[in-house]
């Protein structure tokens, strides 16, 4: 699956930067996330609860931060083990740049799942990624001081995914 | 009589299984059960670096975890292919060991890790959830085609390039050359869809071990029982025969799925032994989808080139066929002796050429599934005949009847003889009850409301009945494919017949009886049929292969043929007539043209009282047979389907379905017309919708009935069936097998009448409203619906 997506934070590029490093901001913006702890300056580990489709499972898993650009991009990758539902793991490109009064944020996001995940909620994977990245970002942005939700200062994503469904011979 | 051969007879188990008191494996409980669940692999393809079972251990009602080291630290076997091939350079196929559960690698999602053993399901499953295994992926390859490529992941080590065999039939250079010959040549790129069986009820065991006697009993949801507790003694290690019994009770469905003994029923049997308790495992379905071995998954290319008289004068056929991680029990005779052979079809052709390779994939396990390399070869040629057809001008039908078969027995260029057939009158009745003759009227009606018709043919034939044991030994089956019956007279006269078939749902408590009745002239409620447990069977090859009434029935024959003579004698010696002149008819042995006679049960009370039987004769009615086929069956029929596609959507509704077969002599027709729907519904679920679809890194995406479609009531029509009937002249009932033949024969009908409706012959099954509706696109809406 691969995903893109941009979006418009109400926030000079420095604050957006430092939230996007800081273990405190991402744990209470990430959807369902109950831990996450820096390990080092680029690695964490994290416990995130999910439910994609009709598979609910905890994910425990590593996170890293490389190709750091400090307060213009890095790449976040990880891997999370979600047990009998399988696993997920995957990576985002993550960049900002000046707009006009706001930060845009752009990335470009691809993961892949296995097991029961993949078994049963192949099809739902796209939606579900696409829901919690909006909720992610509606979440960072709230925490940036942003209140407003409505016209440009809300997220836009356009995520672009593969038909999992499309044929193989 | 009434409940003879021939007669519509309402099938006797049904009382049982539509008021729900069937009684399946899951429903048997044992005193001390523990009930077990599998650790499976989430990867495709990965080294297992530890597996970390302390957590599992500690949970309420765990009993034991176990991995597959220990069970190889035991000396289980690996699992074995039952049919040796050799590739077209002499050598050996190589197939890589397949452990019961992994101890280095896992090669499949969905692969057996660890099992654990507990006092309740939910505990055990939870506890398998605990378990902790360290993975190290490998690349996987899902596609058989792909894993050919240079360069691509190889799953063992033995198997260099994944290619267990590169097998051939026929003559290539005969074939190349009448296809250099032809005046016209059809080519076509076909793949044939990979499906998954689906029986009703989930595969389940329970294994009790007894250490006193050191004895095992296996009750499974199994097709042949026997073969079971054969592979399982020989090779498996589990047990000798005679402390090994394996029950299969009532069974509900199979389909080929439930051949082959899994790795599963070996673990439970183990793990009986290794707790002292009996261990009971039920697959869940999506433990089903994951590894009850899959069906079809070939990728082709086809050239039939024909003559300027539209005759067939050579075929040439290149397979990939994806065999999966595993070579399972029938995986290496599907692609090639159950699918090569069939290439001639019901045509009469000089110069037929098939190359087909088998691979491994990081998939499930691949093996036979209602028609087993039949539907794959007919899918082949049908679609071959009609796109010719079409390609050259002609009506489908006309070029079939010029190609047609006519005279008996037949030998083929692919091994086969057949034995009989009349294809013309099968092609007339189906097309007078599909009033082809009507077609056009009903297509343009079609158009005036925006649909577009279509029509299309398939001409099947197929070989099964299996088989000749002599024949298949020669072409490296591992067992014989002979059944065995016994008939128990009582001494009060009814009748137990033991037989090695295995009914899971084919309704032989209801057949076999009617062939016992219709012999003696007794009530069908005087006969008891008693199959299914090794312990009460005394040999059997078990049912697939449309092998049941071809072969298992006619063991009875054969006892039977004994129990009459024996019969006989008693009655000429009490009656004091000539044997000769003895006849048995409705329930009584009489002497023939006299008003001597002794009722049934009054021989079979003489025959157990003994105190006035012939000079040396010896007490008992009870006789037993072993019955070898001489030759397959060759059942065969003409479908013709007629669908309407709304070219707005792409969707695909089948109006109208004929069906017209030789089955040779029918048993009971109900029952016939019974399997044919089933089996043309399954022909039409591969047609239009199911589709098992792995993603490249081999992870299964089709896991549950959200995304893998199978028919429903309202995806198939009423259909239409007609027979024309030809004796199998190689077995005493003159029966071919009806149990495959739906679902060999409906898939290119279906797909040849979607393609003739879009006029683009560039469709692959599933025909899915999507890929219909893009093939519309592709070429444009034909005149008729502008």
């Amino acid at each position: 699956m691969d995903m893109t997506g941009e979006y418009q934070i109400a926030a000079p590029r420095a604050d957006v930067w430092q939230a996007l490093n800081d273990p405190d901001v991402l744990r209470a913006c990430i959807p369902g996330c109950e831990e996450l702890e820096m390990t080092s300056d680029t690695t964490m580990t994290a416990k995130v609860v999910q439910k994609i489709g009709p598979v609910k499972a905890k994910f425990a898993g590593e996170v890293e931060l490389v190709n750091i650009v400090v307060e213009e991009s890095y790449t976040i990758q990880g891997e999370g083990k979600g047990g009998v539902a399988g696993f997920a793991k995957g990576g985002a490109d993550v960049r900002l740049t000046d707009g006009d009064g706001h930060t845009l944020l752009t990335y470009e996001a691809q993961a892949t799942v296995g097991g029961k995940l993949a078994r049963l909620g192949s099809r739902l994977i796209n939606s579900t990624a696409k829901k919690l990245a909006d909720k992610f970002f509606e979440n960072f942005h709230d925490h940036l001081g942003g209140s407003d939700k409505d016209g440009e200062q809300s997220a836009s994503g356009t995520p672009e995914a593969k038909d999992a469904q499309s044929e193989r011979a | 009589m009434s409940e003879g051969i021939g007669a519509a007879v309402k099938r006797k188990e049904d009382k049982r299984f539509i008021t729900g008191r069937g009684k399946y494996t899951d429903d048997i409980r044992m005193e001390n059960q523990a009930y077990g669940a599998f650790v499976r692999s989430p990867h495709a393809h990965a080294e297992i670096k530890g597996i970390d079972t302390s957590a599992a251990e500690a949970m309420d009602g765990v009993i034991a975890v176990l991995n597959g080291k220990q069970l190889k630290d035991d000396a289980i076997g690996d699992i074995i292919t039952g049919w040796a091939i050799h590739s077209k350079d002499g050598n050996p196929m190589n197939v890589g060991a397949w452990n019961p559960m992994a101890t280095a690698r896992v090669r499949h999602v969905g692969e057996p890790v660890a099992i654990v053993i507990a006092e309740s399901q939910a505990q055990a499953r939870l506890a398998a959830e605990a378990v902790e295994v360290d993975y190290e992926e490998l690349p996987a390859v899902a596609a058989a085609t792909t894993a050919l490529e240079d360069g691509a992941p190889l799953l063992h080590d033995n198997v260099p390039g994944n290619l267990i065999f590169d097998w051939e039939i026929g003559d290539e250079a005969a074939a190349d050359a009448g296809l250099a010959g032809a005046s016209h040549v059809t080519e076509l790129d076909i793949v044939n869809n990979r499906l998954a069986p689906n029986a009703i009820e989930p595969r389940s065991a329970i294994a009790v071990y007894n250490d006193i006697d050191d004895h095992y009993t296996l009750y499974t949801t199994s097709q042949n029982p026997h073969v079971a507790r054969l592979v399982l003694s020989a090779f498996y290690n589990v047990a000798p025969e005679h402390k090994l019994r394996v029950i299969a009770p009532d069974v509900g469905g199979g389909f080929g799925s439930k051949i082959y003994i899994y790795p599963e029923e070996i673990t439970c049997l183990w793990a009986s032994m290794k707790t002292g308790r009996s261990v009971k495992w039920t697959s869940d379905r999506s433990e089903a989808f994951m590894t009850d071995a899959h069906a079809r998954d070939h990728v082709t290319k086809a050239r039939m080139g024909f003559d300027a008289d539209g005759k067939i004068v050579g075929l040439k056929v290149n397979t990939v066929a994806n065999i999966g991680a595993y070579a399972s029990l029938f995986a290496t005779a599907t692609p090639t002796y159950l699918y090569g052979t069939l290439l001639s079809g019901q045509y009469n052709i000089a110069n037929v050429y098939c190359d087909v390779k088998a691979v491994h994939t990081n998939t499930v396990p691949v093996d036979a599934y209602r028609g087993a390399g039949r539907p794959e070869a007919t899918y082949v040629m049908e679609r071959l005949m009609e796109t010719a057809a079409r390609e050259m001008g002609m009506d489908p039908a006309e070029l079939r009847r010029r190609n047609f078969i006519t005279e008996f027995p037949h030998q083929t260029p692919v091994i086969m003889t057949y034995d009989a057939g009349d294809f013309h009158a099968l092609l007339e009745k189906g097309q007078a009850a599909a009033d082809v003759a009507g077609f056009a009227a009903r297509k343009s009606e079609a158009a005036s409301r925006g649909k577009l018709r279509g029509i299309g043919y398939s001409c099947y034939i197929e070989a099964c009945g299996i088989a000749p044991s002599k024949a298949v030994g020669s072409l490296g089956a591992g067992v014989g494919l002979w059944e065995s019956a016994e008939v128990r007279v009582n001494p009060v006269g009814t009748i137990e017949i033991l037989t090695g078939s295995h009914a899971h749902g084919q309704g032989h408590e209801t057949t076999f009886a009617q062939v016992v009745s219709d012999r003696f002239g007794l009530p069908m409620d005087n006969i008891t049929i008693v199959h299914g447990d090794t312990d009460k069977v005394q040999m059997g090859m078990g049912t697939y292969g449309s092998r049941s009434g071809a072969v298992g029935m006619n063991a009875i024959v054969k006892a039977m043929d004994k129990v009459e003579a024996k019969v006989k004698k008693i009655a000429a010696h009490t009656l004091e007539a000539s044997e000769d002149d003895i006849v048995i008819e409705d329930g009584e042995v009489k002497v023939a043209g006299t008003d001597k006679k002794m009722a049934w049960h009054e021989v079979g009370l003489a025959a157990y009282t003994a105190h006035n039987l012939p000079d040396g004769m010896e007490p008992g009615l009870k006789e037993g047979a072993f019955y070898d086929p001489t030759n397959f069956t060759f059942p065969s029929g003409t479908y013709i389907c007629e669908v309407e596609v709304d070219p707005e959507t792409g969707v695909v509704e089948i109006v109208q379905f004929t069906a017209a077969d030789d089955f040779g002599t029918v048993i009971n027709p109900m029952i016939v017309e019974g399997q044919v729907h089933g089996g043309v519904t399954q022909g039409i679920g591969q047609a239009l919708l199911e589709n098992v679809v792995y993603d490249e890194d081999g992870q299964l995406i089709t896991g549950s009935y959200m995304d893998y479609c199978m028919p429903r009531a309202d995806d198939v029509p009423s259909y239409v069936l007609e027979h024309s009937t030809t004796v199998a002249p190689s077995n005493p009932l003159g029966v071919k097998g009806c149990g495959e033949a739906g679902a060999i024969g409906s898939p290119p009908a279906v797909i040849n009448a979607i393609t003739d409706a879009i006029g683009n012959n560039n469709l692959t099954m599933p025909a899915t409203p999507q890929k219909v509706w893009a093939a519309i696109q592709e070429v444009g809406l034909p005149q008729a619906a502008e």
